[in-house]
């Protein structure tokens, strides 16, 4: 099997006197989708939080490429290659796709803007994801519906040339065929040698996406399974507490 | 950029090379004939996007409207009036734009050219420094006021209302301390005179007039090569040249009018007045930092969604805080406009012109929701809204008029604004 890019052991997150992370084991290879489910209040965002930089982990290791590493801003976890796709999307609804694909790191060129070769960039992006729904790149993202926007914010992930892209509740707010065109869209993500991290509560999106599954339960992670191997009822177990699994590090 | 990304420029590989090669790129808008891209303005007007029509639309009508209404109302003599009535206003409305794109006011902008001239009148008649330093003085204190209601509004976490409204207050009592209670001081100096009163030769016009055609036509060709060399898709030629007439018969009408005669008298007055390159200079400047910089398109997208732009590793900020002294600065420019107008400095300078101000701005089409609108809008609006007082005092209405006239314009403007941000809106809904 590929090694991981991204190793974390024994992560421990508290506010104040909470225990929010209690010892989170989790593994995230090239290649593969890794999914994280687990109910509200389990930890989910906040162990997200500490990968993206945004909210660093108070204890515990993050390894990544085999090197120890602390993420205690997004530059850092940009500069790892890691890009967060956040659940509100976070687009400039008034700049169009190519603006927002490049925004905070726009290229230029005699000290302007270069629209050209972004827009190329962004264009070629978007057609290398297979993306057939977008007219034109120098679309309003206002004009755009749900399941394009959030196209266009994993396409902003693969063009700040992420080796891992992690997305919060992809398709919370999409409808049945936006979603079938997100998760194929994760899939050939994957496919292209990135390490996905898909938060979810759909389980049913779970199971038709995702190469592995990791359920958080009340900060700890209860369970780490092959999605071959495991079943709907079973990561339900895990999800309510019913069932539990020892996860070694 | 790393020095890395400049060796891949122009390849069309994805910019991930584990992705597969792409076989057709997604258009950009500028792909397809002349009646395509037409067909495609018309839908980006339906969805939302109106930009400057209705404003422009709204000048024509008032232009046609006054003219048939009053004869004297397209004579060389009022125009040229009109452009200089105008420059206080569009310049201060164009400072404005800066903040109102990042859904922010400034309500001192006003008062705060008052201190800027304030502050130039007493370095040049107490302090004797030649006027030309103390004219950059002036700027750099409106970008200190600026930079200090940047601070307040983006660091503290006042908005932006509440701050401008306490130093709207606050200067105006600064004035007065500053030029004594009814002060009021001739402006003598003759370059600053000139501004307003003074004009350029027949020739300079039609210089001025060749420049803004040929800045319209080369800026044109140029990003045409770029897309060109990039490889990317280019709008068909013509309508380039189309773009181009359409600012050359511009130009061309405006200088031809303003160079014929416009004197009861014996002596001859002609010519474009000095505030118009001036203010075009200003108005050029302002538009390649909004449309091609990054800092540009950091505004655009923090006025659009602070935390979008946060999450892109904006530093919020201080883009906030360089639209305020940008804001302020140009409101200097304002005053000094204004100064140049009535010869005069007072106290009183610049309280009441500041909402106008706004008005032009938002009644050209910028959004005062944030992040849509272009400063060369906020002129055409202060044109409006000066062609509606001067037409409607070329008929004699009282002022009181006039003040209910703009005052409708503007509640429709908002209307036109709100009603076409809910379009933009919906239609994504709709296309979901
Ligand atoms: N900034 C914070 N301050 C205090 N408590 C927090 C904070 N962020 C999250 N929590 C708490 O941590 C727990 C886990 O939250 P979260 O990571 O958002 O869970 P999930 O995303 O799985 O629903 C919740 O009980 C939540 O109230
Ligand atoms: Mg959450």
């Amino acid at each position: 099997m590929t090694a991981p890019i991204i190793q974390l052991t024994d992560i421990r997150k508290s506010f104040g006197p909470v225990e929010v992370l209690k010892g989170v084991t989790m593994d995230l290879v090239p290649g593969r989708v890794s999914a994280l489910v687990g109910d509200n209040g389990a930890g989910k965002s906040t162990l997200i939080k500490g990968l993206s930089g945004a909210q660093p982990y108070d204890t515990g290791n993050v390894v990544i490429d085999g090197v120890k590493t602390t993420l205690s801003s997004p530059r850092d976890a940009a500069h790892h290659g890691i890009e967060v796709v956040y659940q509100d999307l976070a687009l400039a609804e008034n700049l169009d796709i190519v603006q927002n694909m490049f925004l905070g790191r726009e290229s230029t060129h005699n000290g302007m803007v270069d629209g050209a070769e972004m827009e190329l960039q962004a264009s070629s992006t978007l057609a290398s994801l297979s993306v057939r729904t977008i007219k034109s790149v120098r679309q309003k993202v206002s004009s755009l519906s749900g399941g394009q926007r959030q196209t266009v914010a994993i396409a902003r992930a693969v063009l700040q040339k992420a080796r891992v892209v992690i997305l919060d509740e992809p398709t919370a707010a999409l409808g049945v065929a936006q979603t079938e065109q997100v998760l194929q869209l994760v899939r050939r993500l994957a496919d292209a040698g990135v390490a996905v991290l898909i938060v979810s509560h759909n389980l049913a999106d779970v199971f038709k996406v995702a190469d592995h599954i990791n359920v958080l339960y009340l900060g700890s992670m209860v369970a780490s399974l092959e999605t071959t191997e495991t079943n709907y009822n079973d990561v339900i177990g895990y999800i309510t507490g019913i069932k539990t699994q020892e996860v070694s590090a | 950029m790393s020095t890395t990304e400049g060796k891949e420029k122009n390849t069309v590989s994805p910019p991930n090379p584990l992705l597969t090669t792409p076989t057709t790129l997604i258009g950009s808008g500028h792909d397809g004939t002349v009646r395509d891209q037409f067909r495609a303005w018309i839908q980006r007007i339906r969805g939302g996007e109106m930009g400057m029509l209705p404003a422009l639309g709204g000048f024509l009508v008032l232009v046609i409207l006054f003219s048939v209404l009053s004869p004297f109302f397209l004579s060389p003599i009022n125009l040229a009036n009109l452009l200089t009535q105008t420059a206080a206003l569009a310049m201060l409305a164009i400072a404005l734009t800066f903040v109102i794109l990042l859904a922010e006011i400034d309500l001192s902008a006003g008062v705060t050219g008052g201190v800027g001239m304030a502050s130039w009148i007493l370095l040049v008649n107490k302090v004797h420094v030649p006027w030309g330093l103390a004219l950059l003085i002036a700027f750099a204190i409106g970008a200190v006021i600026g930079s200090f209601i940047g601070y307040f509004v983006a660091k503290v976490g006042i908005p932006s209302f509440v701050v401008t409204l306490g130093l709207f207050l606050g200067f105006q009592g600064l004035n007065l301390v500053l030029l004594g209670d009814g002060g009021l001081y001739r402006v003598e100096t003759p370059e600053v005179l000139a501004i307003m009163s003074n004009n350029l030769q027949g020739w300079q016009g039609w210089v001025l007039a060749a420049i803004i055609i040929m800045i319209t036509f080369f800026t044109g060709l140029y990003d045409r090569r770029r897309r060109q060399k990039v490889g990317v898709a280019v709008r068909p030629f013509p309508l380039l040249l189309a773009k181009t007439a359409a600012w050359a018969a511009f130009a061309l009408i405006a200088v031809g009018l303003l160079n014929q005669n416009r004197s009861t008298s014996i002596i001859q007055i002609s010519g474009v007045p000095i505030v118009v390159p001036l203010a075009i200079a200003v108005l050029w400047v302002g538009t390649v930092v909004l449309d091609r910089t990054r800092f540009g398109l950091h505004l655009y997208a923090v006025g659009g969604n602070p935390e979008a732009a946060r999450r892109a590793g904006i530093n919020v900020a201080r883009v906030r805080i360089a639209a305020f002294m940008i804001c302020s600065t140009l409101a200097v420019m304002s005053g000094l406009f204004s100064a140049s107008q009535t010869g005069t400095i007072e106290p009183t300078a610049g309280k009441d012109i500041v909402l106008q101000g706004v008005a032009a701005a938002v009644v050209g089409g910028v959004s005062l929701f944030g992040g849509r609108g272009k400063i060369i809008q906020a002129a055409v609006g202060a044109l409006v809204i000066s062609s509606i007082t001067n037409g409607l005092g070329l008929l004699g209405l009282p002022a009181g008029i006039t003040f209910l006239v703009t005052g409708g314009v503007l509640v429709l403007a908002a209307t036109v604004d709100a009603v076409s941000r809910r379009r933009s809106g919906s239609s994504s809904l709709a296309r979901g």
